[in-house]
């Protein structure tokens, strides 16, 4: 009996439940551990199962199955992207709201366990890179790009499939985790030699191997499916430097991931082969060599960062152009800016461990290399700047992110040359000034670039503008509740306490990291005005509605289609004379043509293999973090069998007749004929219908 | 071996080269359309899959001494068995490439198939050949629990082994859509990128060679 029980379920036992202890010893302490990990089990499966009983009762499967889960549309897979990512944040911020509660009762004591709270601070940091990170921004670049050079869909629209359904196993399977625990222990950067079976020999490790795997693989395809776009489907004229410079900023990113990605795909591959076939690439003993661990992640780590800062700087360019009636300044210098950022990213990941041993004079050049990059960002910082002077500034609420980002992340960027001194760096590192800079960099920069970009293009993905009050209440509560909850951590760090403290004994902390746990309350309201943002907006859409398309007075081509576009984005790809393409033809009172004629379009037809290549990721991650070997057996094949099947299917696209692509586009061009125009006074009431008063004279009215 | 088709190299010159490596040229026009994207696309994969080569060579060379007390390479690496698989992949490389300009200048299928065939041949042999190796090496105690230097070795060792497992399958594979549908456009920019990875994978075995059997046993 126990070996067909070990057969089917492997290692997995009663004793993943999360509760377990707390029914085996019920102490106070467990209890209240126990509590808090069923909680959050029980979250999961309600959700999980509140979403099926609503698709059920809604009637919404088969909608469901052919126009979003098996759409090889980019715009669909784009917008999944960010609902998954939505979803992680929610999870991973209320993690950070436990473990500052627990710091901010910590002294002497605290209420969670030690490996709950390893438990929380590696799911935070691995939720917070890969599966809102990263999703979100692939799911920007997934919306707008094509978007913007006028294409109709990225190169390969079915391995943009595969990429969301990576993602989505992987985000599974850290969901999963909290249902049948544990998660690992090591941080989201999972050193070994303390990863290795020899000191976590329980499962997970393993949980936070496959989902990084799986996230990592998926962002590799995106950045070549990106990369490959940029490079060959632009509209005819879109010259590179005719880019816009999201776009730009897309290829960067692009370009790191297709680089960057490769090293952690490697050493997680390494870990597993120490933890399932005996390897010896990181143990302590029989040669092992732990460095090469770390060199190796952090060759993945650094170039990571600006993956996810290079995006938003992107988008921000954007925003201050858009919402300041100008023309981005200094384009030119912002481009190769970005462009020297991405080279010399891979030139500092050495960073990351100045304290571990290496000669001084190595730590000085990569000191000095990381200091450099200081250079290329102030140009950036500038040149913002110079884009809002003397511009017709309009405090909308992309804009409220993107002037709360220039100040808090110039700040961040300062405390980073700070730490880029080694000898400094000595005194700090491990400390919560680290936790404080990192914070400083990626709150302000990636998830308030993010929000920004979702406040700028949620009208143009789903036809109505979302609502502007809860958006600045939320914009503003996000800016004051980062203050307050990392500001005390730099004070914090200078004092001494190190990351990752379950608990302290000095009391001079104490005042400290209460103020950093009222901060965490305030961003978790700052996430709750989001959440009405969105109920709001959506309750008034109609009022909100703008199928027009142009809501911002924008610039780039993504604003010269109807609010949602069709799914084939423009009915004939524009020839683009310059850069802000779209601004040039309003100004030149060339929008809004027919076309000559309408051409059949012809489209990616609809394909399961994300959807397939999403179960059998999970259950082969499952299957490896239990030993549960039938599964992973099975899940291989399967996905081998699908991938060879996908090789022999030859009608992988459908036609759109011209007549249907014509009545769209004069259904919508006689909508914008009905439609008022706004100038930019009214752009935040309901008159804004999406059709802005053309330019006079090259000046936004 | 009847019909070849007419143009010569002095037609390519009108149609710029759009890819690096073999273009199939005008007469394949239907193909050429969507098969710059994909080539393309396959050239940045493969200099993705070139970076994890790449990390796992320089940690090879790291690993070095750490043998722990254990067997080094002068100990595990056979010289001979090295030498004809690394003469079995380079001839693949070579039917390979007459299959691809097969695939270029004739019409008939038959020729394109059987160098197909010869080069799956070759693959399989190769692969029989590096396992025996394997094989051979675990015989003398060399497992990769046994130190960090053959942990090293089989990280990196395989990873080529599994590449060409799967170029086989993918070889495979394209045959049983050439007995289905023929040499259509599908196949053929398949074959284009199978051929890059096939040499691609020539490539890495050349550095596998040098660094790890030629300078192991040097």
């Amino acid at each position: 009996m126990t070996d067909v029980w070990s057969f089917i379920f492997g290692r997995l036992g009663w004793d993943a439940l999360p509760f377990w202890d707390a029914i085996k010893d019920p102490t106070t302490f467990n209890i209240i551990n126990g509590v808090i990990a069923g909680g959050a089990a029980g979250l999961v499966l309600l959700g999980a199962l509140a979403t099926v009983v609503w698709i059920t009762w809604a009637g919404k499967w088969r909608y469901l199955w052919t126009e979003w889960l098996t759409s090889p549309d980019h715009k669909k897979i784009g917008i999944m992207f960010i609902v998954i990512a939505m979803v992680m944040l929610s999870r991973a911020l209320i993690e950070a709201v436990f473990m500052r509660a627990q710091q901010a009762v910590g002294l002497d004591g605290g209420f969670l366990s030690p490996d709950h709270f390893g438990e929380f601070f590696t799911t935070h940091g691995t939720i917070m890179i890969f599966f809102m990170a990263m999703p979100f921004l692939t799911g920007m670049i997934n919306y707008v790009m094509p978007l913007q050079i006028g294409a109709r869909d990225l190169s390969f629209p079915i391995m943009n499939q595969i990429s969301l359904g990576l993602t989505a196993a992987g985000a599974a399977i850290v969901m999963i985790s909290l249902v049948l625990a544990p998660f690992s222990t090591g941080g989201w950067s999972g050193y070994p030699p303390y990863t290795e079976l020899a000191y976590s020999p329980d499962a997970g490790v393993d949980y936070w191997i496959w989902a990084v795997t799986l996230s990592t693989l998926s962002s590799t395809l995106s950045g070549i499916n990106f990369a490959v776009t940029i490079y060959k489907k632009r509209a005819p004229g879109m010259k590179l430097f005719r880019m816009p410079l999201f776009t730009w900023t897309a290829l960067c990113t692009a370009i790191l991931m297709i680089f960057g990605m490769p090293p952690l795909t490697v050493v997680t591959a390494l870990l597993a082969l120490d933890r399932y076939l005996d390897f010896h690439m990181f143990t302590s003993d029989l040669g092992g060599n732990m460095m090469n661990y770390v060199n190796l992640f952090w060759a993945f780590g650094h170039p990571e960062v600006y993956i996810l800062i290079l995006l938003p700087f992107g988008i921000y360019s954007e925003v201050f152009a858009t919402f300041s009636g100008k023309r981005l300044y200094g384009y030119t210098s912002l481009v190769i800016a970005t462009m020297c950022i991405a080279v010399l990213s891979f030139t500092v990941w050495l960073h990351h461990f100045f304290t571990m041993g290496q000669s001084a004079s190595i730590n000085a050049a990569f000191g000095i290399a990381t200091m450099l990059i200081g250079i290329p960002t102030g140009v950036k910082v500038y040149d913002w700047m110079l884009t809002m002077y003397r511009g017709r500034i309009r405090i909308s609420v992309p804009m409220i992110y993107a002037i709360g980002f220039i100040m808090l992340f110039v700040l961040g960027g300062l405390t980073g040359i700070i730490l880029a001194t080694p000898s400094v760096d000595y005194q700090v590192h491990n400390s919560l000034f680290l936790i404080a800079h990192f914070h400083n960099m990626l709150i302000p920069g990636t998830l308030f670039g993010m929000l920004s970009a979702t406040n700028f293009w949620f009208p143009k993905a789903f036809g109505f503008r979302l609502e502007e009050r809860w958006g600045r209440r939320a914009a503003y509560a996000w800016i004051i509740g980062f203050m307050l909850a990392f500001f005390p951590l730099y004070a914090l760090g200078v004092m001494g306490m190190p990351r990752r403290s379950l608990t302290f004994f000095e009391p001079a902390y104490l005042p400290w990291t209460i103020a950093a746990g009222v901060g965490a309350i305030v961003i978790l309201f700052a996430m709750l005005f989001l959440l009405i943002q969105l109920w709001v907006s959506v309750r008034d859409r109609h009022s909100n509605n703008m199928f027009a398309g142009d809501p911002w007075d924008g610039r780039s081509l993504e604003w010269a289609t109807s609010s949602p576009p069709p799914e084939y984005n423009f009915p004939v790809i524009p020839e683009i004379h310059s850069r802000d393409a779209y601004m040039a033809e309003k100004e030149q009172g060339k929008a809004y043509q027919v076309p000559d004629e309408f051409p059949d379009i012809e489209m990616p037809s609809n394909s399961a293999m994300g959807v397939i290549i999403a179960v059998t990721g999970t259950a082969m991650a499952f299957g490896l973090t239990w030993y549960m070997w039938w599964l992973v057996i099975l899940s291989g094949v399967v996905t081998l069998v699908a991938v060879i099947a996908r090789g022999f299917a030859r009608k992988t696209t459908r036609t759109i007749s011209g007549d249907e692509v014509r009545r769209t586009h004069l259904a919508w061009l006689e909508h914008i004929r009905r439609t008022t125009p706004v100038d930019r006074s009214k752009e935040q009431t309901s008159e804004n219908r999406g059709l802005p008063v053309p330019p006079v004279e090259g000046a936004v009215q | 071996m009847t019909s070849t088709t007419t143009h010569r190299p002095a037609d390519q010159a009108r149609s710029p080269v759009r890819h690096p490596g073999l273009n199939l040229g005008p007469s394949h026009q239907e193909s050429e359309d969507v098969r710059e994207e994909m080539v393309f696309g396959f050239w940045v994969f493969m200099m993705s899959d070139v970076i994890i080569f790449g990390l796992l060579f320089a940690t090879y060379v790291v690993m070095l001494g750490g043998t722990a007390g254990g067997p080094g390479p002068s100990d595990l690496f056979e010289m001979k068995s090295a030498f004809i698989e690394t003469m079995i992949l380079l001839v693949s490389s070579f039917t390979f490439g007459m299959a691809s300009l097969a695939l270029k200048y004739r019409t008939d299928r038959k020729v394109l198939v059987i160098w197909l065939v010869v080069t799956l041949l070759l693959g399989l042999g190769f692969l029989f050949f590096e396992l025996k190796d394997f094989h051979t090496m675990f015989g003398k105690g060399g497992v990769p629990s046994r130190s960090g230097f053959i942990s090293a070795f089989f990280s990196l060792v395989p990873l080529h082994g599994l590449h060409v497992t799967g170029a086989c399958i993918w070889l495979i594979a394209i045959l049983g859509q050439i007995a289905v549908y023929g040499v259509d456009s599908f196949v053929k920019t398949a074959l284009l990128r199978l051929a890059i990875l096939w040499h691609f994978l020539d490539i890495i075995w050349i550095g596998i060679f040098s660094l790890v059997y030629l300078g192991g046993l040097s």
